[in-house]
């Protein structure tokens, strides 16, 4: 479904990744981790193709398309969708009427909105005073509107209390499987993912099947993304850049 | 003729070459004068189909449904007035003038005669336009409205109008300026002079259509005695060649409230210089004044000035311009001034382009750049007319979307 192949990536001529090799099946969820700073987010954002992030070296193909010079737009037509870590403030936007227009109107976002306790946040301008659980369900709420093919999903724990990371993991693990009804079709029918997380708490809610590690702007390694999680933990990510130079 | 009236003429005539502070200056002997006379119209949905949607466009209602009454200006000439809830007045200033001996005390005393050479001709012309009373203690349901329309080519329109709240009522009002379909050139000059008396509350919309070549040069002054509230949006989306105005409320009584907002579309070859002013002249006193402006390729002048005189008095000020194409321009000039210690007078000022995460936030979400574009100007606007008519909202909502997509 994804796959990412040489990838560099420029801010204001800066360098931010080189290296980048990566891919996500169609109905897999894979995962990356990765220390602060390391430039996950910047992937993500590149892969939905916000237009500060120039690629100057290596391709995006989503479906075998070439899609690495494509507008956000086309993206998100293709089947490309996003949770920001940071989504911008819209004042004067109402999450009503992002999540219509988002929907088509084929969806009423009142019914989106109850399973995710956002009712109250409908008539709210989209982001503007939101605490950082309710960015997280304000973003599932819009991706639920938009139903894309591909999540990626940046931090969807982060800054999100014990009682909401259950709502946004049970959420998370509903849009994936939507419309699957036995694992068997996972790979036929299934959503693909990729979500970032540094506590890998999102892990109690979806099964992850494959993790990278991020440093320093690359790909450092990839593996079982729990056995990689339990390495994390243990000695953290300094670990990680030894024994890439190593090899 | 009183000494009074003698008094006012011979300033009037003085300020006749007068040149207002800003904006454009308009030889007025290039305009002819407006026809005084004009064919009465009975009911206003006997008006041709193109002269429906006109008003329709500015908000007036041929059909009248929940509106309190309606008075229709033409040129200078008053040609409708009806009036439903018979708790208010609604009458042409000249007919209130003779019907009310008290009224003297009114006119002319919040606008200068002399202030510049659009207030002197307004007054040597005996300039007619409306009356609005809500007596005291009467709140009203449904708007008031009223049309300033130019039917003529290249005549000057002069207007004269006096609203009056007394104590602890309530009006609205709603104003729709316009031309008639091939007036494209003209001027229009318009004195307001509004008393929101104690406990009263005013709540003033006004919407402008105007034409590419129409001059508009308004003048309004607003009282707000002890407790009162006086509310206004003035719209403005539509192409113009200049629009200056600068509307002055004086808060005159311990608590009196103004919100004042502002939004507006400059297109290019349009020059919309705008502001609004509150003075603080008793305790206590409190001013909101929103202004959002967006330019496609015209200028854009907003002001904003607020003079705290008294204690505790409390103002914000906000401007916000986009600028969405080179060949406009947005130019804010906030003004603030503390005259005694216990005053909390601030500004928010910004202009600049759309931000681009704005746009591509929502293009991730499906949009095109058009439609992501039509609904951050919407809302940008938006924030700017807060209680306002829902059915007027639509129809401004769907101006302003046609407007960004035409960009
Ligand atoms: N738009 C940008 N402009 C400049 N620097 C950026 C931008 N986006 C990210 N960076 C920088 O790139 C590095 C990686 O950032 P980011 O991708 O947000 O890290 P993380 O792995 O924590 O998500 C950081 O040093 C960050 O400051
Ligand atoms: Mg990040």
């Amino acid at each position: 479904m994804l796959k990412i192949e040489n990838l560099r990536v420029e801010v204001n001529g800066k360098t931010l990744l080189h290296d980048v090799n990566l891919e996500v099946g169609r109905g897999y969820t894979n995962v990356l981790f990765g220390p602060n700073g390391a430039g996950k987010s910047a992937l993500m954002r590149t892969i939905m193709g916000f237009s500060e992030y120039k690629v100057v070296e290596g391709r995006i193909l989503f479906n075998g398309e070439d899609i690495t010079h494509l507008p956000v737009d086309e993206r998100a037509r293709r089947g490309l969708g996003i949770m920001m870590q940071r989504p911008p403030n819209m004042s004067g936007i109402k999450l009503r009427d992002l999540v219509h227009t988002v929907a088509k109107g084929e969806k009423d976002p009142e019914d989106l909105a109850e399973n995710l306790d956002m009712q109250r946040f409908l008539d709210r301008d989209v982001n503007v005073g939101f605490s950082g659980g309710e960015i997280k369900r304000s973003e599932l709420l819009q991706l639920a509107a938009q139903n894309p093919n591909l999540y990626l999903l940046d931090e969807p724990e982060s800054g999100v209390d014990l009682v909401s990371i259950g709502q946004v993991g049970t959420k998370i693990s509903e849009l994936l499987n939507r419309e699957i009804e036995c694992p068997g079709e996972r790979c036929k029918k299934g959503k693909s993912a990729l979500i970032i997380t540094h506590t890998g708490q999102i892990l109690d809610y979806v099964q992850a099947d494959r993790g990278y590690i991020l440093c320093n702007g690359t790909i450092m390694c990839s593996g079982n993304p729990l056995e990689m999680l339990e390495e994390i933990k243990k000695k953290g990510y300094e670990e990680c850049v030894k024994c890439k130079l190593m090899k | 003729m009183q000494a009074d009236e003698i008094n006012l003429k011979k300033k009037a005539e003085s300020a006749v070459g007068k040149k207002a502070a800003f904006g454009e200056d308009f030889e007025l002997g290039e305009f002819g004068e407006a026809s005084k006379i004009s064919e009465p119209i009975e009911n206003m949905k006997e008006l041709d189909e193109e002269s429906q949607r006109t008003l329709l466009q500015v908000g007036v209602l041929p059909s009248e449904e929940g509106r309190a009454g309606t008075l229709l200006m033409k040129d200078n000439a008053i040609s409708h007035t009806s009036l439903k809830d018979k708790n208010i007045e609604l009458m042409s200033t000249k007919k209130a003038m003779e019907t009310h001996e008290w009224l003297k005390d009114y006119a002319w005393k919040l606008v200068a005669v002399d202030a510049d050479k659009y207030t002197a001709k307004s007054y040597l012309e005996d300039a007619d336009g409306y009356f609005i009373r809500a007596p005291a203690g009467k709140k009203t349901v449904f708007p008031v409205q009223t049309c300033l329309m130019l039917g003529s080519k290249k005549v000057s329109q002069t207007v004269h109008n006096i609203v009056v709240v007394e104590e602890e009522a309530r009006l609205d009002i709603i104003t729709g300026c316009t031309t008639q379909k091939g007036v494209e050139e003209g001027l229009h000059l318009g004195i307001s002079e509004m008393y929101v008396k104690k406990g009263a509350t005013l709540n003033f919309t006004m919407i402008h259509n105007w034409a590419e070549n129409i001059g508009v040069r308004p003048r309004t002054v607003v009282r707000v005695e002890e407790g009162g509230t006086f509310v206004s949006n003035y719209i403005c989306l539509k192409p113009v060649r200049s629009v200056q105005s600068y509307p002055t409320v004086r808060l005159e009584g311990k608590g009196a409230v103004a919100r004042l907002s502002t939004i507006a579309i400059a297109h290019p070859g349009s020059e919309l210089d705008l502001g609004s002013r509150a003075i603080f002249n008793a305790p206590g006193t409190r001013a909101e004044l929103i202004s959002r402006t967006i330019t496609t390729g015209g200028r854009i002048i907003a002001r904003g000035e607020m003079i705290g005189n008294a204690a505790g008095a409390k103002g914000h000020l906000e401007c916000r311009g986009l600028v969405l194409s080179d060949k406009g321009s947005q130019r804010a000039i906030p003004i603030l001034e503390a005259n005694v210690a216990d005053i909390e007078l601030t500004h928010e000022a910004a202009v600049g382009k759309i931000a681009q995460d704005q746009v591509e936030y929502l293009m991730a979400r499906g949009l095109t750049e058009d439609e992501a574009v039509g609904m951050i100007v919407r809302g940008f606007l938006d924030v700017g007319i807060k209680g306002i008519p829902e059915e007027l909202r639509k129809e401004i909502e769907e101006t302003i979307t046609q407007t960004a997509l035409g960009m």
